[in-house]
């Protein structure tokens, strides 16, 4: 947290009353034990039991009812959650920031689990546009195809979809795993720039395009590479995160991971500064 | 006769710049890009799980998640010349404390890294704690 600073000398935009103060810094000091908090429990969050379960049929509610419906449902202890009659509605299930099992009986619209920290999802259908966009933590398990920028910017955790996803999957993901056991279309990984894709199928043409960094596995055929995205060397390591990964997955489970094809950042296209921002003492 | 006054040679301060290339040892795709490389990790480092420490078991357990999930993206950093992790809900690097003897291995670092940053975040210390308590809409 920046300290802050009474600034005595006025620019011209303080001048004009936009601001008295000026950041002079970023350090924060918080002391805590490493011993004190073994309780697995995050501040603000539901303490809910798995074993306490529930269904929801959302048929005749609207997208926001629901997502309250499912707070309230979480405030209450239930653990696992199931709900009934989706039917393909946009934005269900987005902003769950707490451990919950939650399972989909049928498709899901665009934006669905959106800004989740931490669920564990299985969606019985489809999904939309930018299913699990910016996916902190948790696990998203989709059984049939998924629309487009799937996965956009995720930070963390793992996304699957065992069928196929449209184009853009992983754009800008910064985090996390996305596994894939059909095909990708183009631009897979579009501006990534950490995390990881696994696409056990084919991929359309762009792949990894403009990728700072991060690590795209392939099974199949690539229709061809982006710019900057190069091949790198599958060493045993990865081959064994990739076979543990995929039975986490439960997809691929006769797959050999050995004849995989790993793709990296040829880091050409790498502009930074000599320093990282989080170096720079200045203001932000 | 008035002696001659020899001339100074004023050394300039080069100020060293952490990081800066002809400063460190680069690796050889730094030397090919011409760019210093600024990560304080390697982000791709995959976890080695033979390694995982008994908390963060008992931590995978407790969330219902089969591996480390997102802690797989998490690795041990520094900051200011101490090693440090960097938390994403506070936007700032957690030193480890001292008392904490850390070993050689980067996979063993890691996983300390992640016990770490986990207990940090559930503690009622943690910079969010006061954020939430302060914003929180619903």
């Amino acid at each position: 947290m920046a300290n802050l600073k009474t600034v005595s000398k006025k620019s011209k935009a303080q001048s004009m009353g936009m601001h008295t103060e000026v950041l002079t810094g970023r350090t924060q000091q918080k002391f805590f034990n490493p011993d004190e908090a073994e309780n697995f429990y995050y501040f603000g969050t539901y303490d809910v039991d798995f074993n306490k379960r529930t269904e929801l049929d959302v048929k005749d509610m609207t997208a926001p009812e629901a997502n309250k419906e499912i707070d309230n449902l979480m405030s209450q202890g239930y653990g696992t959650i199931v709900i009934k009659n989706p039917q393909g509605k946009h934005s269900l299930g987005v902003g769950i920031l707490n451990k919950l099992n939650l399972i989909f009986e049928g498709s899901l619209g665009y934006f669905g689990m959106g800004s989740c920290d931490g669920p564990i999802v299985r969606i019985n259908g489809r999904v939309g546009w930018s299913c699990a966009e910016n996916l902190m933590a948790g696990k998203v398990v989709i059984e049939k195809n998924a629309g487009s920028c799937f996965g956009a910017a995720i930070r963390g955790g793992d996304l699957i979809c065992k069928g196929s996803v449209g184009a853009r999957t992983g754009i800008d993901m910064k985090g996390g795993t996305i596994i894939i056991g059909g095909d990708a279309g183009a631009f897979t990984g579009f501006m990534m720039q950490r995390g990881r894709i696994i696409i056990l199928g084919d991929v359309g043409i762009n792949l990894g395009d403009s990728m700072y960094d991060g690590t795209i596995f392939v099974g199949g055929e690539i229709g061809s590479y982006g710019s900057d995205a190069v091949d790198s060397e599958l060493t045993s390591s990865d081959q064994d995160w990739l076979k543990r990964k995929l039975k986490v997955a439960e997809i691929g489970e006769n797959f050999d991971v050995s004849k995989m094809k790993k793709i990296v950042a040829g880091k050409k296209l790498w502009n930074y500064d000599n320093l990282e921002p989080t170096e720079k003492k200045g203001a932000i | 006769m008035a002696k001659k006054k020899g001339k100074k040679i004023v050394k300039a301060k080069v100020k060293e710049i952490k990081g800066q290339l002809g400063k460190k040892v680069e690796t050889a795709r730094e030397k090919m890009i011409g760019q210093s490389i600024g990560y304080r990790y390697d982000v791709n480092l995959l976890p080695d799980y033979s390694k995982l420490t008994p908390f963060l078991k008992k931590y995978i357990e407790a969330m219902g998640w089969d591996d480390l999930n997102w802690l797989e993206d998490v690795h041990m950093g520094y900051e200011e010349d101490r090693p440090a992790v960097f938390c994403r809900n506070a936007n700032g690097w957690v030193t480890i404390p001292k008392s904490i003897k850390l070993p050689n291995n980067q996979q063993d670092r890691d996983m300390i890294a992640r016990e770490l940053l986990v207990k940090f975040q559930m503690s009622p210390k943690h910079p969010l704690v006061d954020l939430k308590k302060a914003y929180l809409k619903f």
